[in-house]
């Protein structure tokens, strides 16, 4: 008997080996002793109770409401209808595939009581060669017929009723602009069920060390460059760099990056909250930069619309106007309010921080991480690094008596 | 070890070369590619326990929903350095220990080409290592990805990424130069009658892997100079305001980052391809077709960059290029794995442990490919990028893949390095855990990326469902640690047995089984003559006429050691011929020359003298390098 | 002819011979600067990519004097002729002869290199920096890089020359030479390859001008 890994110190011994002299090619005939049958048997049955654990453990998965899985709309049903199917050619590529690997190491394994054999010395067949390249090709030749043509299906502009938005990308936090309807919101983007929705995807912040060019042009091209209609320079809060939109339920993504105008297609069939979050790795605060599309019926979301292009209600009395004094000498270095004016009589125009004219209307705020609600905006306000790492908003010292103010100030913002 | 003959000496003494090849300092100046190799698998081992602890620590923080463990700011780093870890600190330097040491000893030759940049490459790639690790102390490790994409790798105000372009400049010098040394030592240094179509797989892996080397670190070369020039001196490489990209960085990066997974990956497959025939008794199913397979994969491998970068807006024409060449190059990786199918098919299969990972191997890397082709349908991909889908794929690859090919072959070649067998019991404890472990914590991830879980994120909240499949994650974390665990057990209880190993314990085929183990410092008494593909398993087997395959009697060749003699570990002096070997003597400045990089990374960081110090120590060292008197 | 491995590397293989026919030092050179070739073309593709997207002056047509760097080219041109006759020397066995080739390809190397200082200070007076304009980024990397080759050939050479008089360089000892030789004219055909993208084909003004 051959050694073979055996601890050292027991003697090296070779014996002549048996013939076993098998027709090269497929002709090898598969012996099932009965043994054999049974332990095939028992191990065929324990794979396919754990594939069936793992089945039903996906389908009885907790409803997660950022799934790929669970398409809404019809540019997400178009990536889900191509991954189905070519998930089942794998899926079956993997039994087979796997199967024979497992055939072989039972079938051919060398059994205790059996001679030593060497095998005929075998060395390839080409014609099996040739059949297990051209298979293959075949097979991805299918797959990439449709991979190809939604490609472009996805790529082309659509057409009809469509609703344009400008997204735009901040560290840590997501701005939504609609221009033809001159609403600028952010954490939640909300759009009308059955009508796509084009979304032109930029990021905003500063560059790095760029002098101003001297003649004064613009500092970057950016085809969502916002800002008040004086044509000021919106100011920048944190840094230009690559993020990611994605609502998956709704589409697949696209990145968001500094010098590119990229876009996405969205559309939501029912009304409803659809989950997402950027992507694309974009600094401290990355995991917390979330946002919401919230999907209405046409006429609610006209109605919503409505309600956005107000200005912001200028009746405050209490604490509220208490509240209102400090926001308009501190927060308004960034925040705007449609309709306010700051202490020295300039309007609060967008200054890099989230628009708040309408902060009430939206249920969650800083990244979508924290619920609208009078206790996570005093903490907020009080702290805001422990919320978000590395954020940009100071931490202005204010009282809590100061701050419940401003949060009286702010529950006026409808 | 046999000790060589003193070299010729200078008065004066400054050039003079150390001349032991034993003992503890022989280690710092050896020029022999077996100890070289040696030092490359005990590094990177280390290395492998770091990046696996901070591995443990994310999925610590991950195993339950809104947890704070670990802010984001650490957090941030520690994905970062689990990923420079593990691809440039482990898989890579664990391939390279296993070149190093086999690939001439599988030619038939004394040694590669050109020592002493052998045991330069080797210092580099220590030093640029401890250089990045320095950086947790020294300010902040990298924390911007281990694919540093820009803007941000640019803007963040850490240090940490000018460690990391520092750093893996200092790695890339190491294997550019490796890469031109093992190249040219598999072409050039092949024993009489190896033609190149009877090397074993491993060498032909390994050398397209060094082309693969030699052409993609380049680019991300320049790619990391432009990163770390506008984070220390203002250039304006990716800033959009001035007119520049950052998907340029993303191209320069690719363009390496592609070819580099194929560099993980193909040592483990050349690897694979040696111990299936060994356990199965009989050949390589389909030898030119495995090698072709290997070329092919190279070459388009230079061809698929920007499947990366599908959903950064290249255009719809970009993407069909790049969707289809991405499928193609699974025709030959497929073709690699019906192969090995083949070698197993009719075999006499026996499941030591080097062929329970080899079979691990397949099982796992044939579901990291699978997923791979659902990636290239572009419109999936879209959904799939940048999620935990994508972090299961290429943990299936790289570690399913890679790694477990690399334990194939800790297991297959220990005894011939360290004169002793790693144990059979706990190598299949180490396996079943491994493999265990191994699916626990990666296969979910399929699932958790699907269901909206993205990468590189510090936490998530209970709301998105998530939380049961990120716990199982965590749990086979720890299984894969107690399986490496069981591993160091392993190792180091074989030192426990005596240094007493025959040539060629495993019956193999190849030719670093015919001398002893471990062979001494000049590799073979006489350089072999070869005469077919596996010309030791033809030496030991012939075969009939009717195809049966018979022993030759023990001793037939006369030109190598026998096989099945017992050799120790400390043979005399080489001889043949009547004349006796020489070989390189050690010397101090592969590791001098190599010390000078990070003192000027440093000084690139915290000070202008320091550039210069380091550079005049390298420069030093070159020269010393050039001037010293050979050995005799 | 006996290789250079032999007086100066120790052997690592009884044969003389390589499996390739080719000396493994020559092998070893011609697969560097193919791997060098990548370089270079990041660089140039950098530049490329980057030609005519500067937001902001001086732009190529404000700074280049193509006269004088056709001058500093013509110069590195002509080094590349001194390294021919400098091998050619040395395999003759004209020791002096080539010892002197050598000096003029170094010096006309170093012609080369204070032609490019030169220009480079001019172009900061006229306020081309690293740092002021994506041109300026991608002109001096790519020139700079170029300008460290040709400085660690010249310092190569200066090497020979010095060894030379120890009596290091030999008729047997030619490949040294003729490795110094082909790193040389690498650095010779990238030169032209940047002059010819970089200077001569004309960059149209970024978008800011």
């Amino acid at each position: 008997m051959v050694n073979v890994g055996t601890p050292s110190g027991e003697p090296c011994v070779r014996e002549p080996v048996e013939r076993c002299y098998c027709a090269p090619g497929l002709g090898a005939r598969l012996r099932f002793t009965r043994r054999d049958t049974g332990k095939v048997r028992r191990r065929t049955v324990v794979v396919l109770g754990l594939v069936a654990l793992a089945v039903v453990a996906v389908a009885c998965a907790p409803n997660a409401s950022q799934s790929a899985l669970e398409p809404a709309g019809p540019y997400a049903q178009k990536s889900f209808d191509l991954f189905v199917p070519v998930f089942w050619v794998a899926v079956g590529i993997f039994v087979i595939v796997e199967g024979l690997l497992l055939l072989f190491v039972i079938r051919y394994r060398h059994r205790k009581n059996q001679t030593a054999r060497i095998p005929a010395q075998i060395h390839g067949n080409t014609r099996l060669e040739i059949a297990w390249t051209i298979l293959p090709t075949l097979i991805l030749a299918g797959v990439a017929v449709p991979t190809i043509a939604t490609i472009w299906d996805l790529a082309a502009k659509p057409t009809g009723d469509v609703l344009e938005v400008n997204v735009l990308a901040h560290q840590w936090w997501w701005e939504f602009d609609y221009p033809g309807q001159d609403i600028l919101t952010a954490n939640e983007l909300h759009i009308p069920t059955g009508r796509p929705v084009y979304l032109t995807l930029c990021a905003v912040g500063f560059g790095y060390g760029t002098p101003v060019p001297s003649d004064g042009g613009p500092p970057a091209p950016n085809a969502c460059q916002t800002g008040p209609p004086d044509g000021q320079q919106p100011a920048a809060i944190g840094a230009a760099v690559i993020h990611s939109f994605w609502v998956p339920q709704l589409a697949g993504t696209q990145d968001v990056v500094p010098d590119l105008t990229n876009h996405l297609t969205i559309q939501a069939d029912e009304p409803g909250v659809y989950q997402g979050q950027c992507k694309e790795f974009c600094g401290l605060s990355h995991a917390y930069m979330k946002f919401r599309v919230v999907a209405h019926t046409p006429a609610d979301f006209d109605r919503w619309v409505a309600e956005q292009q107000a200005p912001a209600s200028a009746q405050v009395s209490g604490p509220a106007a208490a509240g209102k004094d400090i926001f308009l000498q501190t927060c308004t270095a960034c925040h705007a309010v449609a309709g306010l004016e700051t202490a020295n009589g300039q309007p609060a125009i967008a200054n890099g921080a989230p628009n708040l004219t309408h902060l009430m209307s939206r249920q969650c705020f800083r990244g979508c991480t924290l619920e609208t609600n009078d206790e996570n905006l005093a903490r907020w306000i009080a702290d805001p690094r422990s919320f978000e790492a590395g954020s940009f908003m100071p931490d202005y010292g204010l009282t809590s008596d100061q701050i419940d103010q401003v949060v009286a100030f702010l529950n006026t913002l409808e | 070890m046999a000790s060589v003959s003193v070299q010729a000496e200078r008065p004066g003494g400054l050039l003079q070369r150390p001349h032991a090849t034993t003992g503890f300092w022989s280690w710092f100046t050896t020029v022999d590619h077996k100890k070289i190799g040696i030092l490359y698998g005990i590094t990177a081992f280390g290395f492998f326990l770091i990046g696996g602890s901070e591995a443990l620590l994310i999925r610590v923080q991950l195993a339950r929903p809104d947890q704070t463990f670990l802010e984001p700011a650490v957090y941030n780093e520690l994905f970062t350095m689990h990923g420079i870890t593990m691809v440039f600190l482990v898989v890579m330097p664990l391939s390279a220990a296993f070149f190093n040491y086999l690939l001439p000893l599988m030619i038939g030759a004394r040694d590669v080409v050109f020592p002493r940049l052998n045991a330069f490459s080797y210092w580099a790639f220590l030093f640029a290592g401890l250089f990045i690790y320095s950086s947790w102390f020294l300010g902040g490790a990298p924390n911007g990805g281990w694919f540093g994409y820009a803007p941000n790798s640019v803007t963040d105000p850490s240090i940490g990424m000018t460690f990391y372009a520092i750093g893996l400049l200092i790695a890339g010098i190491a294997s550019t130069v490796s890469a031109v040394n093992l190249a040219v030592t598999v072409l050039n240094m092949r024993a009489p009658g190896m033609t190149l179509f009877r090397m074993p797989v491993f060498v032909w892996m390994g050398l397209v892997v060094q082309l693969l080397l030699a052409f993609s670190l380049p680019v991300i070369t320049i790619g990391l100079v432009e990163l770390l020039f506008d984070r220390l001196f203002g250039t304006h490489f990716f800033d959009v305001a001035a007119g520049g990209s950052p998907v340029l960085w993303q191209h320069l990066f690719w363009l390496f980052g592609h070819p580099e997974v194929y560099i993980l990956v193909l040592p483990a497959m050349g690897i694979v391809s040696e111990i299936l025939p060994v356990f199965a008794r009989k050949p390589l199913f389909g030898y030119q077709f495995v090698v072709f397979s290997g070329i092919a994969i190279g070459f388009i491998g230079f061809g698929v960059w920007a499947h990366h970068m599908f959903a950064v807006g290249l255009g719809p024409v970009a993407n069909t290029a790049f969707a289809v060449s991405t499928m193609i190059i699974a025709i030959p990786t497929g073709v690699k794995i019906f192969n090995w199918l083949g070698t197993l098919w009719n075999g006499d299969l026996r499941f030591a442990t080097p062929m329970l990972f080899s079979i691990g191997f397949i099982a796992m890397f044939v579901i990291g490919g699978l997923s791979g082709v659902t990636h290239a349908v572009v419109p999936s991909d879209y959904q799939q990028t940048d999620t935990y889908y994508i972090v299961a794929h290429f943990h299936y690859v790289l570690f399913g893949g890679a790694i477990f090919g690399l334990f194939a072959g800790i297991y297959f070649w220990w005894p011939k390095v360290f004169g002793r067998m790693l144990s059979e019991t706990w190598g299949r404890v180490n396996f079943w855990l491994m493999l265990i472990g191994f699916n626990m914590t990666f296969g979910p991830m399929h699932i958790l990326g699907l269901q909206g879980m993205p990468r590189r994120i510090q936490s998530y909240p209970a709301s998105l469902g998530l939380s049961f499949w990120n716990m199982v994650s965590s749990i086979g974390a720890f299984v894969i640690a107690i399986s490496v665990l069981v591993f160091l057990i392993n190792a180091v209880t074989s030192f426990r047995k005596p240094k007493q190993m025959e040539a060629d314990p495993w019956d193999a085929r190849t030719l670093e089984w015919s001398t002893s183990s471990p062979p001494p410092e000049y590799n073979f008494e006489e350089i072999p003559v070869v005469h077919s593909l596996d010309d030791l398993w033809h030496r030991k087997y012939a075969e009939t006429e009717g195809g049966r395959v018979v022993p030759v009697a023990a001793g037939g060749s006369g030109e190598m050691a026998s096989v099945g003699d017992h050799v120790g570990g400390d043979g005399g002096a080489g001889h043949e011929g009547g004349h006796a070997i020489h070989m390189p003597s050690p010397s101090y400045f592969p590791l001098i020359a190599a010390a000078g990089f990070p003192i000027a990374g440093y000084g690139l960081i915290f000070g202008v003298p320091a550039v210069v110090v380091g550079l005049v120590i390298t420069l030093a060292g070159f020269f010393g390098w050039a001037l010293e008197p050979s050995a005799e | 002819m006996a290789s250079l491995e032999h007086s100066v590397a120790p052997p690592v293989s009884d044969h003389a011979a390589t499996s390739t026919g080719l000396p493994s030092l020559k092998l070893a050179m011609w697969l560097f600067l193919a791997s060098d070739c990548l370089l270079f073309g990041a660089l140039i593709s950098t530049y490329v990519l980057y030609r005519g997207a500067s937001t902001t002056g001086p732009y190529p047509s404000d700074v280049f004097d193509i006269p004088f760097t056709s001058v500093s080219s013509f110069v590195l041109l002509a080094s590349s002729l001194t390294m021919v006759l400098a091998l050619a020397a040395i395999q003759r066995g004209d020791v002096g002869r080539s010892r002197v080739w050598l000096l003029a390809t170094a010096l006309l190397g170093m012609a080369f290199l204070g032609g490019q200082v030169y220009e480079f200070t001019s172009f900061v007076r006229e306020g081309l920096t690293l740092k002021t304009n994506v041109f300026g980024t991608s002109f001096y990397v790519l020139t700079g890089f170029h300008g460290t080759h040709v400085a660690v050939g010249v310092l190569m050479l200066l090497t020979l020359f010095t060894l030379s008089f120890a009596g290091k360089i030999t008729q047997d000892s030619a490949m040294t030479v003729e490795l110094v030789g082909l790193y040389w004219h690498f650095v010779d055909i990238v030169w032209i390859v940047i002059f010819t993208v970089v200077y001569l084909i004309p960059t149209n003004p970024g978008p800011g001008s």
